[in-house]
C-alpha cells in the first residue's frame, strides 16, 4: 500500500528534502567554481596531498595516447594498481590490476588480460567513453588499497566505503552502503544496496536498511548487520573533518575507505552529496544543521578539524 | 537585500505587471478572457440577381450597419468582368458593382463577417423636422384615433407610445380596430408600417430598421422590421413584434432611414436574398481580428502586430513556458524523474501534432527498438560522437521503416512519426541507454514514465483551448508564469514523493 507521511510529520522528525538540500545546503554553501575541484579526481588529489590529507597514493597519470607505448615499463615498477577515469562517474571504467602472470595482467577474479587490453582501457578513458558528457579524459594509475579485513564478510562485491557528510566543517552523520546480488554489486540504495547507518560517535552501526526498510542480517551473506564496528573511527571522523579546509565546500560528501596497514584514506569528494544517509541512519539531518549553525553563531566554535569532529562525536549524536 | 527579499520584490512587480495588463485588457480594451464569450462569428451573405442585356449596369447595394452588439467587416467580392467599390452617400454606405456590357443571368455576392461584442454604431443626427402629418381615410381615421388615444392614455413617452401602439397592432385585444385598419390577413410590414404612420401622426419622429436576425445557419433569411424613433432625446429602438424596447443583441440592420436596400440600373428582375453562415473561428483568430480593429497601444506593440504567419509560430512558443511550468511542477513539487530536463515539453509539442495515443506508441516503438539496438552498439566499445552519429542513423532508419511499414499495412498515423525531432530522441535513447547500464532497466522505466507522465499532462494543457487562448491573447500572463516559477525555485519543503521516500523515518517517530 502506498503510505505517505504527512510534510509537518517529517519536518518534525527533522527530515531535509531534496528542494532544501539543493536550495540550503548546496547553493548556499556549495561555491559552483569549486565543483571542478571535485568532480575531477586529478584535481582532488592534488588538493587533498597539499594539505596532507591520506589518500591512496597516485602512481601515475596517463593523459595522452602516445603515453601508452612507455606504459609497460613504467608498470613495472608496481605489480598491483588500479585505473580509474578521472572524470568518471558511477564507478564506471575502474580496472582493477592484482598481480603479473608472465606479460599478462591478473585481475581480481584470477583471469589475466595481455597488455593490449590494459593499453585499449587506457585508449577508452582517454577519448571519454567513462567520462559524464564524453569529455576528453586522463586515466589515473593509483595505488591498490589492502583493505582492512572490517568488512569483509559483509559485501557481496567489491569493498564498502564510508561516506561521512561534513556540514561547514563538522561530520555531522555517516553510514557505509554495502551492495548485495539484488543490487548487482552497486552501492546504490535505491538499487537494492543496504545502508548501515554509523553512529557519528562511535562508528557502530545504528541500522541498517534495504529497499527503505529495516534489516537485520545481510541478505546474501547473511552476516549480522548491527553488529558492525568500524575501527579508528576517531581518524576517520577526523580526516573528513580535515577535508572541509581543502575543498571549502560547506555540504561535503567525503568518502573514506580502510587501509589494513594505512589506516583511512579519502577516496573521492562529493559535493553533492544525497540524502539517502537519512534513511539510513533513521534520522533527519535538520536538528544537526541546526545545532552546527548555533554553534556557529557562538564565540567558541572549534576552529580545528579535531576541535570539530570532538564537538561532532560529543553532541550530534545524539541529536 | 537578501536574495529573499530581492525575489519577493521581483515576483510581486511581475504579478502586478503580469495581472495588471491581463486586467486593462479584459476591463478596459473589452478582450474576452474565455475563448467561449465570443467563439460564434457569422459570415453573412447577400446575393443579387438580375438579367442584363448589354447594357452598362450599376447594382448598388446597401451595407449593413454595426450596432453595439455585433461589429461588422465587409468582404464586397467583384465577379470577373465587374468592377467593385464602396460609395458613401450621407449616411449610406452602398456596394456598387458595374459593368460596361454585361449580357444574360448575372450573380454578385457581397459577405461580410459579423463578430460579436465591440461594434462601434453609427451616430444618427437628430431630427431636423417634426414628421410630416400622414393623412387618414374615414373611416380608417377613427379607427387610428381610437388607437392613438388609446396608447396616448397608456404612456408617458414617445417609446411608451409605440409600445403601446405596437401591442394593440400584434395583439388581439384590438383585433377589430386592427382589422379596419389593415383588413383580415396583415403582414408584419404592413403593421409596422402602420405604426410608423401612427407614429408620424403623433409627432414622434421615427423611421424602419429592417434586417435580419442572426441565428444559426440559415439558407434564406426572414426579414423583420423594427422601428427606430426619437424620443426627446436620443434614437430608441423597439421591437413591435415582442413589444420590447433596444436593440436585440443578434439584430443586424441592413437597411434604415429610408434608405434603399437595392438598386440596378441597366438590369431587369432584380432580386436579393440572404443567407448566414456561423463560423467555428478559432478564439485566437478572434484575439487577433479584436485586436487589428480595436487598434490599442498595447496591441500595436504585441504579437497582434506581428504577420499572421509569424503569429502562428507565437502561438506554438508561447506554449512552451506552460510545459515548462509543468515541468517544474511535476519536477520540483512532485518529485517526477524525467530523463532529461526539457525533453517532455518537446515530446508533448509533438503530441500536438500526432495526438496523444499515436504519440505515446509511436515514442514507445521508436525509443524501444533504438535501445535494442543501442545495446547492440555498447558491445562495440564505440566513441561517444560516432556512437551518437550511429545511433541518429538508426534513428532515421527506423523513421523510415515505420512510416513505409505503417502505410503498406494501412495504418496511416504512423506516418507522423517525422513530426518526432530526431536528435532529441537519439539523444534521449543514449541518455536512456547509458541509464540501463549504469542503473538498470528499472530506472529507464522510472524516467521513461516520468517523461511520458509529464508529456501527456503537458500536452494536455497545450491543446486546451483555455489555455492555449490565455497565453496567445494575454502574452503578459507569462510573467504570472515566470513569477509561480520563481517561487517554486525558492521553495524549501518536500516533494511528494519524499512522503513516501522518508515515510519510515516519520512513523518511527510516533
Amino acid at each position: 500500500m502506498l503510505r505517505l507521511a504527512s510534510p509537518l510529520r517529517l519536518k518534525r522528525a527533522g527530515i531535509v528534502g531534496m528542494n532544501r538540500r539543493n536550495v540550503e545546503l548546496i547553493a548556499e554553501n556549495n561555491p559552483r567554481s569549486m565543483f571542478p575541484l571535485v568532480d575531477d579526481k586529478l584535481k582532488t588529489k592534488a588538493l587533498l596531498r597539499k594539505d596532507g590529507i591520506a589518500a591512496p597514493r597516485l602512481l601515475g597519470v596517463v593523459r595522452q595516447t602516445g603515453q601508452i607505448k612507455e606504459l609497460p615499463a613504467f608498470l613495472k615498477a608496481f605489480p598491483s594498481f588500479v585505473m580509474k577515469p578521472s572524470q568518471g562517474s558511477g564507478g564506471k571504467g575502474i580496472l582493477v590490476i592484482t598481480g603479473r602472470d608472465g606479460d599478462s595482467y591478473v585481475k581480481p577474479s584470477g583471469k589475466t588480460v595481455p597488455f593490449a587490453e590494459v593499453a585499449r582501457h587506457v585508449n577508452n578513458t582517454l577519448s571519454g567513453l567513462f567520462s559524464l558528457g564524453g569529455k576528453p579524459d586522463a586515466a589515473m594509475i593509483e595505488a591498490m588499497i589492502d583493505f582492512d579485513p572490517v568488512f569483509d564478510d559483509y559485501s557481496f562485491e567489491g569493498v564498502p566505503d564510508i561516506r561521512v557528510i561534513v556540514y561547514k566543517g563538522f561530520p555531522m552523520m555517516a553510514m557505509t552502503r554495502l551492495s548485495t546480488a539484488q543490487s548487482d554489486g552497486k552501492a546504490n540504495l535505491h538499487q537494492g544496496a543496504v545502508g548501515v547507518g554509523l553512529d557519528i560517535a562511535t562508528g557502530l552501526a545504528m541500522r541498517a536498511v534495504q529497499f527503505n526498510r529495516p534489516v537485520h542480517t545481510h541478505p546474501d551473506t547473511g552476516a549480522d548487520l548491527t553488529s558492525i564496528a568500524v575501527p579508528l573511527w576517531r581518524d576517520i571522523v577526523e580526516l573528513a573533518a580535515q577535508c572541509y579546509q581543502s575543498s571549502q565546500l560547506g555540504y561535503l560528501g567525503v568518502d573514506v575507505v580502510l587501509d589494513r596497514t594505512q589506516g583511512p584514506q579519502v577516496l573521492e569528494l562529493n559535493a553533492r552529496p544525497g540524502l539517502a544517509i537519512q534513511v539510513a541512519n533513521g534520522r533527519g539531518m535538520a536538528p544537526r544543521v541546526a545545532a552546527i549553525e548555533a554553534l556557529l553563531r557562538t564565540e567558541g566554535a572549534p576552529n580545528t578539524p579535531t576541535g570539530r569532529a570532538q564537538w561532532s562525536m560529543d553532541v550530534l549524536a545524539k541529536l | 537585500m537578501t536574495a529573499k527579499t530581492q525575489l519577493r520584490i521581483l515576483v510581486a512587480v511581475l504579478l502586478i505587471i503580469g495581472l495588471g495588463a491581463t486586467a486593462y485588457k479584459h476591463l478596459v480594451l473589452g478582450f474576452p478572457l474565455t475563448p467561449g464569450e465570443s467563439s460564434r462569428i457569422w459570415t453573412v451573405q447577400a446575393q443579387m440577381t438580375f438579367r442584363a442585356q448589354g447594357d452598362p449596369v450599376k447594382a448598388q447595394l446597401n451595407l449593413p450597419d454595426m450596432t453595439r452588439h455585433l461589429y461588422v467587416v465587409p468582404e464586397g467580392i467583384a465577379p470577373r468582368g465587374y468592377g467593385y467599390h464602396v460609395e458613401q452617400v450621407g449616411s449610406q454606405r452602398m456596394a456598387v458593382w458595374e459593368a460596361r456590357a454585361p449580357t444574360g443571368d448575372q450573380r454578385l455576392f457581397f459577405r461580410a463577417r459579423v463578430y460579436k461584442g465591440g461594434g462601434i454604431a453609427t451616430q444618427l443626427p437628430p431630427p431636423s423636422d417634426p414628421p410630416a402629418k400622414p393623412i387618414f381615410a374615414e373611416p380608417e381615421a377613427a379607427a387610428a384615433d381610437a388607437l392613438l388615444a388609446d396608447a396616448y392614455a397608456h404612456s408617458a413617452d414617445a417609446t411608451g407610445l409605440a409600445l403601446r401602439l405596437a401591442r394593440s397592432l400584434w395583439g388581439d385585444a384590438a383585433k377589430p380596430v386592427r382589422e379596419t385598419l389593415l383588413g383580415q390577413k396583415s403582414t408584419n410590414a404592413s403593421r409596422t408600417k402602420l405604426l410608423l404612420k401612427l407614429l408620424h401622426a403623433s409627432d414622434v419622429p421615427a423611421h424602419e430598421l429592417t434586417g435580419f436576425y442572426l441565428t444559426d445557419n440559415s439558407r434564406s433569411v426572414t426579414m423583420e422590421h423594427l422601428i427606430e424613433l426619437w424620443d426627446g432625446t436620443e434614437w430608441q429602438v423597439v421591437v413591435p413584434k415582442e413589444g420590447i424596447k433596444g436593440m436585440p443583441e443578434d439584430f443586424l440592420p441592413w437597411q434604415s432611414n429610408g434608405e434603399f436596400l437595392m438598386q440596378v440600373d441597366g438590369g431587369t428582375d432584380s432580386k436579393v436574398s440572404f443567407a448566414t453562415i456561423v463560423d467555428k473561428i478559432s478564439s485566437r483568430q478572434l484575439a487577433v481580428q479584436m485586436g487589428q480593429q480595436t487598434g490599442a497601444g498595447l496591441i500595436d506593440f504585441s504579437v497582434f502586430a506581428l504577420p499572421v504567419d509569424v503569429q502562428n509560430t507565437f502561438a506554438t512558443l508561447l506554449l512552451i513556458p506552460i510545459g515548462a511550468l509543468v515541468v517544474v511542477v511535476m519536477r520540483n513539487l512532485v518529485g517526477l524523474q524525467t530523463s532529461g530536463t526539457f525533453m517532455p515539453i518537446l515530446i508533448a509539442m509533438v503530441f500536438v501534432q500526432t495526438d496523444l495515443l499515436v504519440g505515446l506508441a509511436l515514442f514507445i516503438v521508436v525509443v524501444g527498438a533504438g535501445l535494442v539496438i543501442r545495446g547492440y552498439l555498447t558491445s562495440l566499445n564505440l566513441l561517444l560522437v560516432p556512437r551518437i552519429a550511429a545511433v541518429l542513423i538508426v534513428v532515421t532508419t527506423l523513421y523510415l521503416l515505420l512510416a513505409v511499414v505503417g502505410f503498406k499495412l494501412g495504418i496511416e498515423a504512423a506516418l507522423s512519426v517525422t513530426f518526432f525531432p530526431m536528435i532529441i530522441i537519439a539523444w534521449t535513447i543514449e541518455r536512456m541507454s547509458v541509464l540501463a547500464e549504469e542503473e538498470g532497466m528499472w530506472d529507464v522505466f522510472v524516467q521513461s514514465f516520468g517523461s511520458l507522465l509529464t508529456a501527456t499532462i503537458a500536452y494536455l494543457l497545450m491543446i486546451n483551448q483555455q489555455v492555449s487562448f490565455l497565453t496567445f491573447a494575454f502574452p503578459e500572463l507569462l510573467l504570472v508564469v515566470l513569477a509561480i516559477i520563481l517561487v517554486i525555485g525558492q521553495y524549501t519543503g518536500f516533494r511528494l514523493s519524499e512522503l513516501r521516500r522518508f515515510e519510515p523515518l516519520a512513523s518511527e517517530k510516533e
